[in-house]
């Protein structure tokens, strides 16, 4: 029986990017995906950061199946009736100064599977893998039903949901606290109508995102995404809370979608598919062991995932973590020393990337991001105090600073504004 | 919009083969129910005049949220066998 260099299991943003790393090097590498076909169990929000994908495959944008690059970002906070908004529209070029790229994920990771397999790795489509081989401690392959696999490293590329990584021992299971759960819906929309709406042309493209009622004041928030000729329009919240209070996201969605300031962006849309998806949302806190003997994790099932409030960003992490994974098997090859110390050059590489650091420096944003008053009292407060601003009762105006205080009252005091100033200080 | 509307807009290829077990009986017992709340797919409903639990795992979207609900350990959670399942066209 053949014996690979290294069986990816996953073929999401990890898993393609450490596959495809270690292919082009010469490696004789098994990709193993549970999906009919490449992206098919893959769903996120809608954009990441540009500068990992470009490192792995220079220019993708010219052939890639990109929706939009990111023009322009929106952040609001919204109450029942209002909806306040911070607006940032950066005009520098096309797709080849873009910050942030738009894509959707099935279609995305369909091309980037085409990649690797164009590198020379095999992928295996609708094969589930159940559990290890083991030679003592050693992890030597993997089992699909009755049938083996042989590698000399498997990297674990199986997303949030991994029951592998705990079959390897790396960790015990997440939990709902450490979670969030994001569902969304693509809605079809012209083009033309897309580019008006939202204020943009050619590939220009817009992120909006939401915080305050569209979650009931949970933590979490409401996001669009404007796709070529779609909308992606979604929640995200934490498992936890929809448990605690008794709230689905199915309905949160509906209400996010009823908006008065979200309801004219996707009006005659039509959905086309509805879908979800759980993200580990405690950074480092969370994190498992990263390797073991013959085994790496990456991405989603290793939670590595930035949440700093403005940003909630994972598929980054994950490619640059795969192509960590992939170099560290790399020289493990040319060691022929695939036992966790030789592996265990794949943390160093991670510590030397973005991907270990910028989770160090947001240790404590994850729990910062867990207070009440950011999803509750503070939209309520800036969009009362826009409110109190632009009405006019007929009587004479109160000075701004009354206006202010006005706002807050049974909302939210000076002493906790401070609180809650001093910890973003010193979390995010 | 009813959930179930939206899950028919999907594509699935549903196996025969059930993936997720809920033990019904212990459902019983548990008065919060917080799988209803877990599942964006709906999967979990009261029905009939008892108010007992049926689950169905058909529009399951593979999330997993389900399995982090239950206190009763009445969910055994594993993905539908390779190739089955949701396919999403759009992610």
């Amino acid at each position: 029986m053949d014996i690979f260099d290294a069986i990816v299991v996953g073929a999401g943003p990890a898993g393609c990017a450490a596959a495809y790393t270690m292919a082009k090097a010469g490696l004789n590498v098994l990709v193993l995906d549970r999906g009919q076909y490449v992206g098919a169990k893959n769903m996120w929000g809608g954009a990441f950061f540009g500068p990992v994908m470009n490192e792995l495959f220079p220019g993708f944008w010219k052939e890639a199946p990109v929706e939009r690059f990111l023009s322009r970002h929106v952040i609001s906070f919204m109450t029942k009736e209002d909806c306040l908004s911070v607006d940032f529209k950066s005009s520098h070029g096309d797709f080849d100064a873009a910050p942030g790229f738009i894509i959707l994920r099935a279609r995305f990771d369909r091309w980037m599977g085409g990649k690797v397999e164009e590198a020379g790795a095999i992928i295996a489509t609708g094969l589930e893998v159940t559990d290890f081989i083991f030679e003592g401690n050693q992890i030597k392959g993997v089992k699909v039903g009755d049938e083996d696999f042989l590698a000399n490293v498997v990297v674990l590329a199986d997303g949030v949901n991994s029951l592998l990584a705990t079959k390897a021992k790396l960790r015990s299971d997440f939990k709902a606290i450490d979670l969030k759960q994001g569902v969304k819906e693509v809605i079809r929309l012209p083009r033309e109508v897309i580019e008006d709406r939202f204020g943009v042309t050619g590939n220009e493209g817009v992120v909006m995102e939401f915080v305050g009622s569209c979650t009931r004041g949970l933590p979490g928030g409401g996001f669009i995404y404007t796709n070529k000729d779609s909308l992606s329009v979604g929640v995200v919240v934490q498992l936890n809370a929809l448990l605690k209070n008794q709230v689905k996201a199915s309905d949160l969605i509906d209400e996010f979608k009823e908006h008065p300031a979200v309801r004219p962006l996707w009006r005659n849309g039509e959905t086309l598919e509805y879908s979800a998806h759980l993200i580990p949302v405690s950074g480092i806190e969370m994190m498992p062991k990263l390797y073991a003997d013959g085994i790496v994790v990456a991405g989603d099932a290793a939670a590595m995932v930035l949440g700093t409030g403005l940003i909630l960003e994972g598929a980054n992490f994950a490619m640059a973590a795969g192509i960590a994974a992939g170099e560290t098997v790399i020289r493990a090859k040319e060691k022929g020393d695939f036992t966790s110390s030789s592996l265990s050059n794949y943390e160093q590489l991670l510590k030397s990337r973005f991907v270990l650091k910028d989770l160090e420096t947001f240790r404590r944003a994850p729990h910062f991001l867990e207070n009440p008053r950011i999803y509750n009292a503070y939209p309520e407060l800036a969009c009362g105090l826009m409110r109190n601003i632009f009405h006019s009762d007929g009587k004479p105006r109160k000075n701004t600073f009354e206006t202010l205080w006005k706002s807050m009252q049974g909302k939210v005091s000076l002493w906790q504004i401070a609180a809650d100033a001093m910890k973003a200080r010193k979390a995010l | 919009m009813k959930v179930e509307e939206k899950l028919a807009l999907n594509k699935f290829d549903i196996d025969r083969e059930v993936h997720i077990r809920v033990d019904e009986a212990k459902c019983k017992s548990c008065d919060l129910k917080p799988c209803m709340y877990a599942c964006p797919a709906e999967c979990y409903t009261i029905r009939g005049e008892g108010g007992h639990l049926t689950f169905s795992y058909e529009g399951c979207l593979e999330c997993g949220s389900c399995r982090f609900s239950c206190d009763e350990g009445a969910i055994d959670w594993v993905n539908p066998r390779g190739g089955f399942g949701v396919c999403y066209q759009y992610g």
